[in-house]
């Protein structure tokens, strides 16, 4: 199972990348056996077969949020950089999460990274640093009803 | 058409303005993170899109630098903002510093 | 002509960045401007792409995208071996 996610990965990349011709796709082919060869014991993912389900509740559930964050949060950068008297309250914070798994915690902590005035720095267990520009809670669940609560119900409902 | 990918390539090239001066104007380390990263974003994201409508046979290569940049920016700019608390050059006007439980204020150079 | 002001634009942020990189008191702060600054560049060749209608240019951006990346990580690696004093 490991070999075949592996390949497809690589061989979806390479045809991406090259274009969809019967030579690029031949030779796409036989480059991607052996980088699994070379690679499958390196990784450790699966695809399951509910693997395009959750492609499309991802791509249609939570990139809106993301791409809204994003927008919003370029707002709040224009704003502070803009305004000739920088306002600031920095800290760093601690929030608890409660998803599971490196990829879930990797697209929360990108996603932190990208929203207003928030910057991820560290995961440790069920612990995310977060340095935020403008603290406004004590405990780590005050400051995840402000930071990650938004993403959390989402992406809970991607990764489980 | 043109005009959609005219306004697009204006909005990335602002953000990239916006990008550059938030990093020269920003008062400390952590916030330069910040404001670069998420401004660089953004425009890249609108730059290459832009790019993508003018030329309709590019969107596909195009599309896959924007999901790389949104994979590998975050994560490099993380790993930036761990290599500066950790080379101890924080701000002085902290209000609450929750990573000092995680790294200390001492030595401990193994993580 | 939508190509000179779109460059005249980015062209300001680089110019930001570099006084940064130039100016920036601690080696982080360096860093995050290099890191800006590889990521404009990123947008810049691919300006270049359509301006010289040309496509391979958005190769050289991918890859110049994953040399940025790396550049990023193996820089911050070595900032964090690096404890100051404090």
């Amino acid at each position: 199972m490991k070999y075949v996610a592996t390949f497809l990965v690589l061989f979806t990349s390479y045809v991406l990348l090259a274009g969809f011709h019967v030579q690029e796709l031949m030779l796409g082919a036989l480059v991607s056996v052996i980088l699994t060869i070379i690679l499958a014991k390196l990784v450790n993912y699966t695809i399951d077969y509910r693997f395009p389900v959750k492609l499309l509740v991802f791509i249609f559930a939570y990139l809106p949020i993301f791409t809204w964050q994003l927008i919003l949060s370029n707002i709040d950068v224009a704003r502070r950089v803009l305004s000739p008297k920088i306002p600031l309250n920095p800290g760093f914070v601690k929030i608890k999460t409660d998803l599971k798994g490196d990829f879930a915690k990797l697209t929360l902590a990108n996603s932190i990274t990208l929203t207003p005035g928030t910057l991820s720095v560290d995961v440790k267990g069920e612990y995310l640093y977060v340095h935020t520009v403008d603290v406004k809670g004590k405990t780590p669940e005050e400051n995840r009803e402000f930071i990650s609560a938004k993403f959390e119900k989402v992406l809970g409902g991607i990764f489980k | 058409m043109e005009i959609v990918s005219y306004i697009f390539m204006i909005i990335g090239g602002l953000f990239y303005l916006l990008g550059g001066l938030g990093v020269l104007r920003m008062p400390d380390t952590f916030d330069r993170i910040q404001a670069g990263t998420k401004a660089t974003t953004l425009g890249a994201f609108a730059l290459l899109i832009g790019i993508g409508i003018a030329n309709p046979d590019w969107l596909l290569k195009s599309f896959l630098i924007i999901i790389f940049i949104a994979l590998a920016n975050p994560i490099g700019s993380s790993a930036l903002a761990k290599a500066a608390y950790k080379s101890c050059e924080l701000p002085k006007n902290l209000v609450q510093d929750d990573l000092k439980e995680l790294f200390g204020g001492e030595d401990n150079g193994s993580n | 002509m939508i190509d000179i002001i779109v460059f005249s634009l980015v062209g300001l942020g680089v110019i930001f960045a570099v006084i940064r990189l130039l100016k920036g008191p601690t080696p982080a702060d360096r860093v995050v401007a290099l890191d800006t600054f590889n990521i404009i560049v990123i947008g810049v060749i691919a300006l270049l792409a359509y301006s010289f209608e040309n496509s391979l240019y958005l190769d050289i951006a991918i890859v110049y995208a994953i040399l940025a990346f790396i550049e990023t990580i193996v820089f911050a690696r070595y900032l964090e071996g690096n404890h100051g004093d404090c």
